[in-house]
C-alpha cells in the first residue's frame, strides 16, 4: 500500500536548501502562496524506497526559530501547529559544511520541539578544499539524529537521504540539550502551569508574536497572560539561550569536526578583494548591468521576430480554414493577436530572470548590497533595497516581497513605495515596440541607439525611484529602529538545474498570470470593437458607400473605409473618443487612449490591445509593428507614432502606476490601502504631466 | 586593549568582549556575534561603512552604527 508522509525542508539561507529540494523533487514541484499572505510556498513530491511517497515543503530560509519576518513566521507557525495539514512527519534540516556551527543553532531548536529530525550536511564536495574532516558517528550520537552527507553539485548522498526519510520512524525525538537551564525557576513555574504543553513551544509563544491559527487560539491566550517578565528580561534570556546553545554546539564540534586551515585555499578572499573594492567593485557592477541590458536586447530579437511573424500567420491561416463567422473572428482577431502580444516577450523575460537568478545563486548579490548600502542610505533606503530594485526589473510583485528582509520599517516602506518605478518586464513590450517605431537604427561605439534608449529608460526608472525615495525620506516622519545585518555567502558557480528551474517557473508564472488577464481583456475588447449602438455602426456600409458615391474607390479601399468607420462608431470607439480630449495634448489618438486605459489592469496589455484594435480594423496579414507604423495621425497627418508622441508614451509608461497586481501586493505588505492609492494617483499624475511636457516640447 | 568594533582596521582581528543586548538585534547574536568569538574586519565600503566581518567563520556585513555597540579585546602586540 502506498502512503504519503510530510517532509519539511528547513535551513539557514545560503545552505543550498533549494538545491536539495530540487534534487529530491526535480520538476515535480509547484510554487504557490501560503493562504492569506504572499510568502512563496514551494512544495513537491518525491518517491522514496518501498513505495513511500513524500510530500516535501521547502520552507523559507531562517537563521533561528525566533522569527523576525513574515517569511520566518511561516516556519515557526507550521512547526508549532500539529493540526496543520502540512505538519511534518519528519523535518530535514539542511546545513552547509562550511558553516556547520551556525547552522546547528536552528537544528538544536527544532530538536527541542521533539519532531523527528534528519540533519543534511550539504556541499560536502568542498570539505577537502577547506580541510574539513567530520566524525559523523560522533555527531550523530551527540546530536541525537541521523546525518546525510550530501553534495547536490556532485549528486551524491541523495539516495541515502531518501532512505533516511523513508525510515523516519527510527529517529529519536529527544532534544540534544536542555535549554531550560538558563532560568530554572522560571521554566519550572511554566511547566507547572501548563503540564501538558511542550516547554520549548511555550517559550517560543511567549517570546514572539506569532499567529498560530485558530485551532489553539484559546490555549495560546492563556499563555499570553503568563508574560511575567519584561521585554528586556525576555531578550536577555533569549541571549542566554543562544549562548547556551552555542556552548553545546562548540563542545560537540570540538570532537566531531577538525578543520585544517593550512590546507584551506580561499578563492573568496581573492574575489572579494576585487568585487568589493572601493573602485573596481562599483565599476564591475556597472559593467555587469550594462551587459545585461545589451544582452536582453540583442539576444532576444531573433526569437521575438519569429514569434511575431508566426502569430500573424496563424491568425491568417485560421481565417482561411475555419468557417467564416463571429466565432472565427473572435479567435483570429481577438484572442490570437492578444496572446501574441504576450508570448512575444517570453525570450526577454526569460533572459532577465536568467541573469537575476545567476547573480543571486553565485553570491554576488550580497556584495552589491554591501557596496550600495551607504549610497542607498542617503536616499532613505538600505543596501538591501538594491535587490528589490534590481529584481523589480523583472516584476514588481516578487520585488516588493523581497523587501521583507529589510529590518527597518521605514527603509522597507520607502523601498516598497518606489520599487514600481523600476522598469519591470511588463513595460518592456511597450518600450520595445515604441522604440523600434520611433528611434532610428544605427550604432555608436558598438551599442545600438535603440539599446541605448532602452538603457536610458531603465536609468530613468531607477532615477525616479531614488528621487522619490529621497523626497519620501525627507517628508515621512517615521521613527523606526534601523539595523542591518547581511550574510556574505561564499561564491559558488550557479547550479544549472537551480537556475533553469527558476527561469522556467518564473517565466511560466508571468505568462500564465498575465496571459489570463490579457485573454480576458482581448475578448472584451474584441466585442466592444465589433459591436456598436445605433445606425452609425449598424448601417456603416450604407453610410460609407453613399459618402463615397462620387469618388470611384476600389472595393478594397471601400472595405477599409467601412471597417475603420465601424471601429470608430463601435462601443470602444465611443469610449475612446470620450477620453480623447484628455490625451490629445500628449499626442495620442483614441486608440492609444483605449490601450492606456486597459493598461491599468497590467501594462503589457498595451501591445495586445493595440494589436486587437488594429486587427479588427484590417484584413491583411500584418505584424503588430507594421500595423502601428502604418497608423496616421488623424489631425496632423504623418505617422501617429512619431518621435514626439513616441517619447511622450515612453515617459508615460516609465512613470505611471499601471498594475492592479502590484497595488494589491502593496496593500497586503503594508496592510492599508493608503499607500497603494498614494502610488496610483501620484505616479500617474506625474506621468501625465511629464508626458504632456515632453510632447509639447518635442512637437 | 579594549575598543569598539567600529574602530577596528581592515585586516585586524580581536575577541568580542561584550555586546550591548539592547542595541544589538537577536539575529546578529544568532549568527555568532557573541562574547568570546573571534572577529576579523575583512573589508570596508567607502567611509568605512558598512563593515564586512568574519565572526568565527561566519561572513557578514553590519553598519558602523551597530559596530559601535560591540566591544572587542585586541590581542597584545
Amino acid at each position: 500500500m502506498s502512503k504519503q508522509i510530510n517532509v519539511a525542508l528547513i535551513g539557514n539561507p545560503n545552505t543550498g536548501k533549494t538545491s536539495v529540494f530540487n534534487a529530491l523533487t526535480g520538476l515535480n514541484q509547484k510554487v504557490g502562496n501560503y493562504p492569506g499572505i504572499t510568502v512563496e510556498k514551494k512544495e513537491g513530491i518525491c518517491k522514496l524506497p518501498r513505495g513511500v511517497r513524500a510530500h516535501i515543503i521547502d520552507l523559507p530560509g531562517t537563521y533561528s526559530l525566533n522569527a523576525s519576518s513574515l517569511d520566518e513566521n511561516v516556519v515557526i507557525e507550521l512547526l508549532l501547529n500539529k493540526n496543520d495539514k502540512d505538519f511534518p512527519d519528519v523535518a530535514v534540516v539542511v546545513s552547509d559544511v562550511e558553516n556547520l556551527k551556525r547552522n546547528l543553532l536552528l537544528f538544536t531548536q527544532i530538536k527541542d520541539l521533539e519532531i523527528p529530525v534528519i540533519l543534511v550536511i550539504n556541499m560536502a564536495d568542498r570539505m577537502r578544499k577547506k580541510g574539513i574532516v567530520l566524525d559523523i558517528a560522533h555527531l550523530e550520537q551527540e546530536l541525537n539524529t541521523k546525518i546525510a552527507v550530501v553534495s547536490t553539485r556532485k549528486r551524491e548522498g541523495i539516495t541515502e537521504l531518501k532512505e533516511l526519510i523513508a525510515e523516519y520512524r527510527d529517529l529519536s525525538t529527544q532534544p540534544c540539550l536542555n535549554a531550560s537551564e538558563i532560568d530554572v525557576e522560571y521554566f519550572e513555574k511554566l511547566r507547572a502551569t501548563f503540564p501538558n504543553q511542550l516547554l520549548y513551544k511555550l517559550w517560543l509563544v511567549i517570546t514572539q508574536d506569532v499567529n498560530f491559527g485558530k485551532t489553539d487560539r484559546n490555549e495560546i491566550d492563556a499563555i499570553h497572560s503568563f508574560k511575567t517578565k519584561s521585554k528586556t528580561d525576555l531578550k536577555r534570556l533569549q541571549q542566554k539561550e543562544t549562548i547556551k546553545r552555542y556552548q553545546f554546539i562548540n563542545n560537540t564540534l570540538k570532537i566531531g569536526q577538525t578543520v585544517d586551515l593550512a590546507s584551506a585555499t580561499d578563492l573568496r578572499i581573492k574575489l572579494d578583494r576585487i568585487l568589493t573594492h572601493k573602485v573596481w567593485g562599483y565599476l564591475i557592477f556597472a559593467v555587469i548591468l550594462l551587459t545585461i541590458f545589451q544582452a536582453i536586447y540583442d539576444w532576444s530579437s531573433v526569437p521575438m521576430d519569429f514569434i511575431d511573424g508566426a502569430f500573424a500567420s496563424l491568425s491568417e491561416w485560421l481565417k482561411t480554414v475555419m468557417p467564416p463567422g463571429v466565432f472565427t473572428n473572435l479567435i483570429a482577431e481577438g484572442i490570437i493577436p492578444g496572446l501574441g502580444g504576450i508570448v512575444i516577450f517570453i525570450p526577454q523575460i526569460a533572459f532577465l530572470f536568467l541573469f537575476i537568478a545567476v547573480l543571486e545563486e553565485s553570491g554576488y548579490m550580497s556584495r552589491v548590497v554591501f557596496l550600495m548600502d551607504r549610497i542607498m542610505r542617503r536616499f532613505g533606503l538600505s543596501g538591501k533595497s538594491v535587490v528589490p530594485l534590481i529584481s523589480g526589473t523583472a516584476c514588481a510583485i516578487p520585488a516588493i516581497m523581497a523587501t521583507r528582509n529589510i529590518e527597518s520599517w521605514k527603509e522597507r516602506l520607502i523601498t516598497i513605495l518606489v520599487t514600481p518605478f523600476t522598469t519591470c518586464s511588463a513595460r518592456l513590450p511597450v518600450y520595445l515596440i515604441i522604440i523600434s517605431l520611433v528611434i532610428p537604427e544605427g550604432r555608436i561605439l558598438g551599442l545600438s541607439y535603440q539599446a541605448l534608449t532602452l538603457m536610458l529608460l531603465y536609468l530613468i526608472g531607477f532615477g525616479a525611484a531614488l528621487g522619490s525615495a529621497y523626497l519620501l525620506n525627507k517628508i515621512m516622519k517615521l521613527k523606526s529602529k534601523t539595523f542591518f545585518v547581511v550574510e556574505m555567502p561564499n561564491y559558488k558557480v550557479p547550479l544549472f538545474k537551480n537556475v533553469a528551474i527558476t527561469v522556467i517557473e518564473k517565466t511560466k508564472a508571468f505568462v500564465f498570470g498575465a496571459g489570463k488577464i490579457i485573454l480576458a481583456i482581448s475578448i472584451v475588447l474584441w466585442f466592444l470593437a465589433s459591436y456598436g449602438p445605433g445606425d452609425d455602426f449598424n448601417k456603416a456600409e450604407d453610410i460609407v458607400t453613399s459618402q463615397n458615391a462620387s469618388e470611384s474607390l476600389s472595393s478594397e479601399d471601400l472595405q477599409q473605409q467601412i471597417a475603420s468607420y465601424k471601429l470608430e462608431h463601435s462601443y470602444i470607439g465611443i469610449a475612446g473618443h470620450a477620453i480623447e480630449p484628455a490625451i490629445r495634448p500628449l499626442g495620442y489618438d483614441w486608440k492609444i487612449g483605449i490601450a492606456i486605459v486597459s493598461s491599468f489592469a497590467a501594462r503589457e496589455v498595451f501591445v495586445g490591445t493595440l494589436a486587437t484594435i488594429y486587427s479588427v480594423g484590417s484584413d491583411e496579414e500584418e505584424t503588430i509593428k507594421a500595423r502601428m507604423a502604418g497608423e496616421v495621425n488623424p489631425i496632423l497627418g504623418g505617422p501617429l507614432f512619431n518621435f514626439a508622441s513616441g517619447i511622450s508614451l515612453l515617459l508615460f509608461y516609465a512613470f505611471a502606476m499601471q498594475c492592479m497586481s502590484t497595488l494589491a501586493i502593496v496593500k497586503k505588505e503594508t496592510n492599508t490601502w493608503k499607500w497603494p492609492m498614494l502610488q496610483l494617483f501620484i505616479m500617474s499624475a506625474f506621468a501625465y504631466v511629464v508626458a504632456l511636457l515632453a510632447y509639447q516640447l518635442l512637437i | 586593549m579594549q575598543i569598539t568594533l567600529a574602530q577596528l582596521k581592515r585586516g585586524q582581528h580581536g575577541i568580542i568582549a561584550d555586546v550591548s543586548s539592547i542595541h544589538i538585534p537577536l539575529k546578529l547574536l544568532e549568527m555568532g556575534c557573541l562574547p568570546g568569538n573571534l572577529v576579523e574586519l575583512v573589508q570596508v565600503a567607502p567611509f568605512a561603512d558598512p563593515m564586512y566581518l568574519n565572526i568565527n567563520g561566519t561572513h557578514l556585513a553590519i553598519r558602523k552604527e551597530t559596530a559601535l555597540h560591540i566591544l572587542i579585546d585586541l590581542p597584545d602586540v
